[in-house]
């Protein structure tokens, strides 16, 4: 498959990453060449096999509906790049 | 021409369980800003969810009562978004394999019945608040809610009309509270409701195109928000115009929806398995335990309250259709009130007052057993009826104790039969002309010597015995 550098853009778009321009054009390279990997993946016959979606055969991990005590809250806004005496401070997101 | 309205809902609900749906935090209602946190519902890097035991239960048992097939083998996926309501940049969800699917809900409008076809069930965590701050420019970041268990619940797009959705929404809240899975409060955001809507010429097989409305609080808000929408898409089709797919936002000041930002609507969330948490397999046995122990649900109250009690089919329906009523219901008939009187005070006098207070059942304060004590004193012939529905009145407010409020009040009827003969003496000699218009065959008169009466016993007296005693004396 072809990667164009719009593709490009639209992926670093969703994933909040600018990239140099110099980069854009490793960057249609390394993805083609990932994808070109899978098209190796996909001349395997998968129809018998069920797709995994964990690698360990466990289930049913759960927990019992109590409370334990939550976090103290200075120790979590501690990890903030901003905030204030009570909350998480962000660039405008909301009108 | 004429046009058909199309819609599909999708309804969120916040299941009432003590704990979020990965962590062990709090799901309390207020708090101050992220108290009720922790590295797992704030995103910290490194940490792990772990599946609540009762949503799942809730998830589960919500899909039976909507008549949904459960899946056996579930997994979770994750909805790639950055957005800071969020802190982890995507939310927990179900997209490939939701835990209930393929269900039906009958619903009943002036029209008639109609199934409405449940597309699937979903568990996912809710996300936090974000309130702007203008002074600094910046957005504040609380994540008390984020991590609530929510289920979503989506329609086929079955609706034609405004009063089916709402018939259908008031059911599946009659339901989940039923359950017990939520208390679906809509102020408080525990239950809310998109509606996608598109219109089509009657008798077109193929959809037009839709939108999908947010912001929706009320049930009226939502009714509405589908009158304004579907003329909003009939009037830009008929002047040659064409809809645009996108989320807009019902502003209930201004009676109109408007267009959200299309990078809002462009979205590509990038679904993938969620790898930190392992399938959850459940079993028939499972099930089976969930099935016998689903509570009676609205209709099956209904016949029992017609059949047992002797109620009204229409008494009936309007006490089962919500919960809170069931529940002061049933539990003032335990305390000894007969059935149906317990069900003329409920239906009369509480749905007025409830009404003019615009208030909800599940808010009052008056407790069964004060309207219990109510019934039971006028079975003694304590109080007239008069007299309860005043006293009814007062107490409604506070559920200050009738007992005592009828005794400060000194609203005890006078059972003594010679001060009631004492009264009638003198309202006859007081009016000698009315006594001979009755006594010539004027028996319509009567009527306003027994209001003289029990104005002179101060309306404590039993009508009953005054009318008795005034006949009595006629004679
Ligand atoms: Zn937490």
């Amino acid at each position: 498959m072809k990667i164009t550098t719009e593709m490009v853009d639209y992926i670093s778009v969703l994933s909040r990453l600018k990239l140099p321009e110099e980069e854009k054009e490793r960057m249609t390279g390394e993805l083609e060449n990932i994808l070109a990997y899978m098209d190796v993946l996909n001349t395997l016959d998968t129809s018998q096999v069920e797709p995994m979606s964990h690698v360990f055969p466990i289930r049913n991990v759960v927990r019992e509906d109590e409370v334990a005590p939550s976090f103290d809250r200075e120790q979590l806004l501690k990890n903030a790049p901003q905030r204030d005496q009570e909350a998480f401070l962000v660039p405008k997101a909301v009108e | 021409m004429t046009w058909e309205t199309v819609i599909g809902l999708e309804t969120h609900v916040e299941l009432a369980t003590r704990t979020k749906i990965f962590c062990s935090c709090s799901t309390a209602f207020g708090g101050a800003p992220n108290t009720h946190c922790c590295p797992v519902c704030t995103g910290m890097p490194g940490t792990l969810p772990v599946v609540n035991r009762k949503v799942v239960e809730f998830a589960a048992q919500a899909g039976l009562a909507l008549n949904c097939e459960i899946t056996r083998y579930n997994k979770f996926d994750r909805k790639n978004y950055f957005y800071p309501d969020l802190p982890k940049a995507y939310q927990i969800s179900q997209l490939y394999l939701p835990i209930a699917r393929n269900g039906h809900v009958p619903i009943v409008t002036e029209a008639g019945e109609k199934e409405i076809r449940i597309h699937e069930l979903h568990m996912e965590e809710d996300a936090g608040k974000l309130v702007h701050d203008p002074w600094i420019d910046q957005t504040r970041c609380d994540y008390n809610r984020c991590g609530v268990p929510l289920i979503e619940i989506v329609t086929e797009p079955d609706f034609r009309t405004a009063d089916e959705v709402i018939a259908y929404l008031e059911k599946l809240k009659s339901t989940l509270e039923y359950l017990g899975v939520s208390d679906c409060k809509m102020q408080e955001g525990s239950l809310r409701c998109d509606v996608n809507l598109s219109v089509r010429p009657l008798g077109s097989e193929t959809f037009g195109t839709r939108t999908e409305m947010k912001n929706l609080n009320s049930f009226k808000a939502i009714s509405r928000a589908i009158k304004y929408e579907a003329r909003r898409q009939i009037e830009l089709l008929e002047e040659g115009k064409r809809v645009i797919q996108e989320t807009r936002r019902w502003d209930d000041n201004k009676d109109a929806t408007f267009s959200m930002r299309s990078k809002e609507n462009a979205q590509d969330y990038r679904y993938f398995p969620e790898p930190d948490i392992p399938p959850l397999e459940l079993s028939e046995e499972y099930l089976t335990s969930l099935r016998e122990r689903q509570p009676e649900m609205a209709e099956a109250r209904r016949e029992r309250y017609q059949r047992e009690y002797g109620l009204p089919a229409y008494d009936a329906g309007q006490i089962t259709a919500q919960k809170a009523l069931v529940d002061f219901f049933e539990e003032t008939v335990a305390l000894g009130a007969p059935p149906k009187e317990a069900a003329n005070w409920m239906l009369g006098d509480m749905m007025r007052r409830l009404k003019d207070e615009e208030m909800e059942p599940k808010d009052m304060k008056l407790t069964p057993a004060n309207l219990a004590a109510l019934i039971r004193m006028i079975a003694q012939g304590r109080i007239n009826r008069n007299t309860a529905s005043r006293v009814f009145r007062a107490v409604f407010p506070d559920n200050a104790d009738v007992e005592t409020y009828v005794r400060e009040h000194g609203l005890e009827q006078v059972n003594d039969a010679g001060a009631v003969e004492a009264a009638v003496a003198k309202v006859l000699e007081a009016n000698p002309q009315t006594v001979s218009e009755y006594r010539a065959g004027k028996q319509k008169v009567l009527g306003f010597l027994v209001g003289q009466v029990m104005k002179q016993l101060k309306g404590k007296a039993d009508p009953k015995a005054v009318n008795a005693a005034l006949r009595a004396a006629l004679q």
